[in-house]
């Protein structure tokens, strides 16, 4: 992708988060010399004040879009980027912060005009595939660090990251665990949730919340009418679908569906 | 960055080496400073609105995403105010359990700060990769160090950002005696490595810049705080945590998003963070790390805010004996969790953020959902302190060339390791209604 002898250029860039996925990078500690080597961080305020203007080969995109700035910044990152990778929930799906688009929007535009200095607050918070083309979004709230490297390294080298889209329950499987819904009844998003985390949750005796979104194609509602069979209430169970990928589709909707 | 020949302003559009959006602006005409501003322009996530209508079991996990670096001071200040709105007192092996995750972000911060974000200003580089090239020890070993304290955070808490085990009452699962035991010997390196970075760290030049701060952290009887302590200063104040709001106040400043605090009383700034521990709990340390900290050139209490690096190099060496400490005396708990019946009450809670003071407050209904949340994190606390450092500070260097003279207002900025992210989320939906 680049000339003989000239590193590919890495840039990092934050919307609106919490900073956690891009310090996913920082949190590779046994390769982060190693990947300095071959590429060049161009552009990752966070961690330098080193600043290479673009174009970038790969930028890693963290956060959500939630001002009319940041929507046309997406698009000038777009413009200077080779490949674009969204990392996490806020990027990938608007994050925690997209429940602010269920809250009723005319008291939302009240604080708005109540002060000039929030006009610039859009009602929403939305993913930056709804702004720009998108070449990967890396799942998760937050992401894997082994998963980011994995993808860095594929897009530096032209293939495709190898990403599994199964659910949390064959990762959970694989650690060899008793199925905690089965044997305790407990609520786990499990069976409609992306993997990549490694089970974590259900290997700490608590039920998946979700924090890698939908997985491919999730029968949420099946999931939905057994919980509600085994004694959920609905207020928990619509609770339970709008956290960190509250906006995806398929949780949406099921969501929406018990409201 | 313009230089008139007689107006000069200093602009750094996006702050780098902190977490989170801002921007630094200074003006200085005919050779006096004339304007400070820390400006925050980090679009606000609206947590407090959030939190409105879920349940109280929830805040943990919810809070947690207001900071990837800081996650567990968000998780435990939501658990202890949870704990202190229904009555309910965690301790024994659970409390202990808290301390060692907490020993573990701040050892991952704390490390973070010193290696990746300070120590390249105190060296002269661009950044932790750029200084690598000529001191690659020293950051493989920060990153070895920082590493061990995400790995407690991993074993604790099932991941080191956002960790999962924490629940209002204790943990889903904890540790067997052996599992502990197990993890000691890393965290024996990590001590070695703790004190080789003490004695690296007091050996950079610091500038000669003093204040007189007004420090304010927890302080606990008999330990170094983290999780339980009052309010205290060192010009007297000393308060729990449920009458934090009688004497602070949040002020909405026009350049920022997140609000900047005041003391009411005064309405001055204050410093929370690593030098206020410090100063008010010197004593609690273990007589061994009181030795060091006096050999690497520390007095009982320290006003030089870019020493900050020494203390925090302390802190990380004491968070390592402090996870040794709680690893030997661990006895597994009967249940990894106390009950919780939820009521309709108000519940607050401080805890120190590596940062500093993270304070929380929730009211709940009788069916366990949270009414209005309140949450002031110390970066928050200390916009304002960092401000006038700058206006004590530059007008030192004010003779030098833009590029030096911006390079030491933004390490002055990092002293404090602003977190952001944290600190812009604190709009509240209420306040700022006309």
């Amino acid at each position: 992708m680049n000339k003989i002898n000239q590193k590919p250029k890495l840039a990092v860039w934050k919307f609106a988060s919490c900073d956690g996925c891009q310090l996913s990078l920082l949190d590779c500690e046994d390769e982060l010399l190693a990947l300095a080597d071959e590429i060049e961080i161009a552009n990752f305020p966070e961690a330098s004040r080193a600043f290479i203007p673009g174009p970038y080969d790969l930028s890693l995109v963290e956060g959500s879009i939630t001002t009319p700035e940041d929507k046309e910044r997406i698009q000038d990152v777009r413009r200077q980027s080779k490949y674009l990778v969204t990392i996490g929930a806020c990027a990938t799906a608007g994050g925690i912060q997209a429940l602010r688009n269920l809250k009723d929007v005319k008291e939302f535009i009240d604080i708005v005009y109540a002060h000039p200095d929030y006009i610039n607050t859009l009602a929403t918070s939305s993913a930056i595939a709804d702004h720009v083309l998108v070449d990967f979004e890396l799942r998760g709230c937050p992401i894997n660090k082994r998963q980011l490297l994995e993808v860095i390294t594929a897009f530096l080298h032209g293939r495709k990251p190898n990403i599994s889209r199964y659910s949390v329950c064959i990762e959970c499987k694989r650690r060899g665990m008793a199925c905690l819904t089965v044997t305790q009844g407990a609520p786990c998003l499990g069976p409609v949730t992306q993997a990549g985390c490694g089970a974590i949750c259900p290997a700490y005796n608590r039920g998946c919340y979700g924090c890698f979104g939908p997985t491919e194609t999730p029968n949420t509602e099946s999931l939905a009418n057994w919980l509600l069979d085994k004694g959920m209430i609905t207020d928990d169970l619509v609770r339970l679908f709008r956290t960190y990928n509250a906006q995806s589709s398929a949780f949406k909707k099921e969501s929406d569906r018990h409201e | 960055m313009s230089e008139g020949t007689k107006t000069r302003t200093i602009k750094v559009d996006y702050l780098a080496r902190v977490e989170g959006e801002g921007a630094m602006y200074l003006k200085i005409h005919e050779g006096k400073l004339e304007d400070v501003q820390l400006k925050i322009f980090e679009p606000p996530r609206f947590f407090e609105g959030i939190l409105r209508g879920r349940k109280f079991s929830e805040a943990p996990d919810i809070t947690a995403r207001i900071c990837g670096i800081c996650p567990v001071a968000y998780q435990m200040s939501a658990v202890h105010a949870m704990e202190d709105a229904f009555g309910v007192t965690v301790d024994g092996p659970l409390r202990e359990l808290r301390r060692l995750l907490y020993c573990g972000e701040w050892i991952s911060s704390h490390t973070l700060h010193i290696y990746m974000l300070h120590a390249p200003d105190f060296l002269g580089y661009e950044s932790a990769v750029h200084m690598a090239k000529d001191h690659r020890t020293e950051v493989e070993r920060g990153l070895q160090l920082k590493k061990t304290g995400g790995e407690i955070m991993s074993f604790i808490g099932g991941r080191e950002i956002h960790p999962v085990n924490v629940r209002v009452g204790g943990f889903y699962k904890v540790p067997t005696k052996r599992e502990m035991q197990n993890f000691r010997e890393k965290i024996e390196k990590a001590r070695d490595a703790a004190l080789k970075t003490v004695n690296w760290v007091s050996t950079f030049d610091f500038p000669d810049f003093e204040q007189d701060y007004t420090f304010v952290s927890l302080q606990h009887p008999n330990e170094y705080p983290m999780n339980e302590g009052r309010i205290v200063s060192n010009k007297g104040l000393d308060i729990t945590a449920a009458n934090y709001d009688d004497h602070f106040e949040e002020i909405h400043v026009e350049r920022s998003t997140a609000l900047h605090c005041v003391m009411k009383d005064s309405g001055q700034s204050y410093h929370v963070g690593p030098l206020a521990r410090y100063a008010l709990n010197f004593d609690r340390f273990p007589t061994d790390i009181q030795k060091i900290a006096k050999k690497a050139g520390l007095g009982k209490v320290e006003r030089n805010p870019f020493r900050s690096i020494i203390v925090r190099s302390i802190e990380v060496l004491y968070a390592c004996e402090e996870a040794l400490r709680i690893i030997d005396d661990y006895q597994e708990p009967v249940e990894p969790f106390v009950e919780i019946e939820p009521k309709a009450a108000m519940g607050y809670a401080a805890t120190e953020a590596p940062r500093g003071i993270l304070y929380h407050r929730y009211k709940i209904n009788e069916k366990g959902e949270i009414l209005d949340a309140d949450i002031i994190p110390p970066t928050s606390q200390n916009q304002k302190m960092i401000e006038d450092d700058l206006w004590k500070f530059v007008p030192q260097y004010i003779g030098k060339p833009d590029e030096t003279l911006q390079w030491h207002a933004e390490q002055a900025i990092r002293n404090y390791d602003p977190c952001i992210s944290c600190a812009t989320h604190f709009l509240k939906l209420d306040v700022e209604r006309s």
